[in-house]
């Protein structure tokens, strides 16, 4: 029982992690902080666009995975591992 | 011009042979075959079919077309149909798989012990899936009218006849297969032809790369500032940063397709196939992963397209093209009506400009763009015939999962469940049919005159999800006291709000004339458009449930002990006893 809630605090904690940096790249930096960062340059992409319509979803991408790797491990580590 | 024809009938129904053919190998005999494809799928195999399910004609045919003119403020769609596999991979599918239910409403009412609750889900789940299935009609009727030469409305009725005897035939088993079939031809046909105009504006082959690469017409001016200074002269609003309504309603949109994807069915069921919850997890991963292929493709479609397109009308500054030397696809677009053009100074030539009154494209439907940009383009025809037999495969595919999930709602949770609980199974797939075929003639009857190009119909069924499904699921995942009278209350005042809002604005049900506040902007509620007002509704959702379950006991123990066992990988699964 005390596993199981500790097990579930650590995924809160991962989740917790994971969404602030999904809410950064996409609402921070593609949307609320676009203009400041239209000011900076990469290639003939304006930085805060190139977040809007290439970055957050590349940044999407590896959270996922990020995410479903540590999963595992924390599956391993609480001994909750599927079969 | 003949070859063409051939060409697009030869891509078209090889196409079509293909996916009848797999449906039928694979056809589905049980009922636990038709709704789930008996659980056996790996998850790259369920990746690219839900990456087939989720890309409709909103994706292939509709978004880089409003793209190319909304700019920027297209990356709403970009991010909020990418971004909600996040909340999906971390927040419904794991939990939602372990319990191991076959649809939505199911998961709903063991959660919520209610066999109400399961009528309100449902309920919702039709409401938006409809809609959903409006804006694919929309996207069938635009690619069958074009590649049969027919009126928009002719395309329509031969769309829905193609849709009906796809989906009616196979289940999800057939679906599954064919998706992935049907994946791989809509994600060739959408890069073959981005790669070569990339390559012809930039040089540079990968369109991610080209859109910030310099022009290869040797000005040395990088693409986007040539587009945003084409577009400027003109009177249009500068490419990069035009933010369609300003920040506050481009934050709401985003948000609204974020949490709708997480709350639209057809994407959930998906994860019930597959055979663990870690392989739930890795599925949305690799959706995403085939997603992004397109989805990090489109902005250069749009923004390629839109350039191609000024330049055709407009060769060099202030030498507008002749209306008589106008090209091929120009007349063959005029023919399907969605492309018109009127001679206001009657000096026969094209003046395309933001103002009104001196613009003679009076109507050039976003939804065109995809489909007759690689003509625009010049690229040989059969690659022109390819995008026509891709974008109808994104919206069949999209469309069959959409009635997948409204006939299994009917026949299984409304029917089996609560109704008739001794139907035999021959008798409700039968009835899934039924339904099916319903859904294709209202949803044909409403694509008629959409509520908006397909990629905006879409966001609204996107709205109607988020606030009623998706705060449902997740504080039946995340709040172990949530209770069944506090659940139901949210999800229907969550829906009936965003509904009010729709409806007002965009006519009940989407009938023309029947809005009382009419589309007009003074009347948003700050400024947030009724295609970005899912959020809102979503707030509602969950602010009313808290408000409720302050005020009346917690779900019961039994519920709250299955809440902690769908949280684990492992464990027996609680069943719940129906109250």
């Amino acid at each position: 029982m005390e596993n199981k809630t500790s097990y579930w605090q650590e995924n809160l904690r991962l989740i917790f992690i994971c969404l602030i940096i999904w809410f950064v790249v996409s609402f921070g930096l593609g949307i609320m902080f676009v203009e400041e960062l239209n000011t900076i340059r990469l290639g003939g992409y304006k930085l805060g666009f190139w977040f809007a319509q290439q970055g957050s979803i590349y940044t999407f991408l590896g959270l996922i995975f990020w995410y479903t790797k540590k999963m595992n491990d924390l599956d391993k580590k609480y001994n909750v591992e599927e079969e | 011009m003949e070859q063409l024809k051939l060409f697009t009938y030869i891509a078209v129904f090889g196409s079509f042979a293909l996916y009848f053919a797999i449906a039928w190998w694979a056809r589905a005999t049980t009922t636990s075959d038709f709704y789930v494809a008996g659980g056996g799928i790996t998850p790259l195999q369920n990746g690219m079919a839900i990456g087939a399910d989720w890309m409709s004609a909103a994706s292939f045919i509709s978004m880089a077309g409003l793209i190319a003119f909304l700019g920027y403020g297209g990356s709403v769609f970009l991010m909020g149909w990418t971004g909600g596999y996040v909340l999906l991979a971390m927040l419904l599918a794991p939990y939602m798989r372990k319990h191991g239910k076959f649809t939505v409403p199911e998961f709903i009412a063991d959660r919520y012990y209610s066999k109400t609750a399961r009528i309100v889900a449902v309920i919702c789940l039709i409401i938006a899936s409809l809609t959903y299935i409006i804006g694919q009609m929309k996207g069938v009727g635009v690619a069958f009218s074009r590649f049969l030469e027919v009126e928009y409305d002719n395309g329509l009725y031969i769309g829905m006849a193609v849709v009906w005897v796809y989906a009616v035939l196979g289940g999800m088993k057939g679906i599954t297969y064919t998706q992935i079939a049907q994946y791989c031809v809509l994600i060739f046909a959408y890069t073959i032809p981005a790669v070569f105009i990339s390559l012809e504006l930039t040089g540079n082959p990968i369109p991610q790369l080209g859109l910030g690469s310099t022009l290869a017409d040797g000005s040395g001016m990088y693409l986007l500032d040539k587009l945003d200074l084409v577009v400027t002269d003109l009177g249009f609003k500068e490419y990069t940063t035009d933010n369609m309504g300003g920040s506050v309603n481009m934050f709401a949109y985003t948000l609204s397709l974020m949490i709708g994807t997480a709350g639209l069915p057809h994407v959930i069921m998906r994860f019930f196939t597959v055979p663990s919850v870690k392989a739930a997890r890795s599925s949305a991963g690799y959706a995403l992963v085939f997603i992004a292929l397109l989805y990090t493709v489109a902005p250069a479609v749009g923004a390629m397209a839109r350039l191609n397109l000024m330049n055709t009308i407009e060769p060099v500054a202030g030498q507008n093209l002749e209306y008589a030397e106008r090209p091929q696809w120009f007349k063959d677009w005029e023919n399907t009506g969605l492309l018109k053009y009127e001679d206001k100074n009657g000096d026969g030539k094209i003046q395309y400009t933001a103002n009104a009154e001196t613009n003679e494209m009076v109507k050039v439907d976003r939804d065109i763009m995809v489909l007759a940009n690689p003509a625009i383009a010049n690229l040989p025809n059969w690659v022109i015939a390819l995008v026509a037999a891709g974008g109808i495969a994104a919206a069949l595919s999209t469309a069959a999962g959409l009635l997948l999930a409204i006939s299994s709602s009917v026949s299984h949770d409304l029917m089996k469940g609560v109704f008739t609980p001794d139907i035999s199974e021959k008798n409700e797939l039968l009835a899934g049919r039924v339904v099916m075929t319903i859904s294709i003639i209202v949803a044909g009857y409403l694509g008629l005159n959409p509520p908006g190009f397909a990629a905006g119909t879409v966001a609204l069924a996107f709205g109607l999800a988020a606030s009623s499904i998706f705060p449902a699921l997740m504080m039946g995942i995340f709040s172990k006291r949530m209770n069944s009278k506090a659940a139901i209350w949210g999800m229907c005042s969550g829906i009936g709000v965003t509904m009010l809002y729709v409806f007002q604005h965009k006519g009940i049900m989407f009938i023309q004339g029947t809005d009382f506040l009419g589309g007009l902007e003074p009347n948003w509620f700050f400024g947030i458009s009724p295609n970005a007002f899912g959020v809102i509704g979503a707030v509602v959702n969950f602010t009313v449930a808290f408000v409720i379950l302050q005020f009346s006991e917690d779900a019961p123990e039994e519920i709250q002990e299955m809440v902690e066992n769908f949280r684990t990988p492992v464990g027996e699964v609680v069943a719940a006893h129906d109250h």
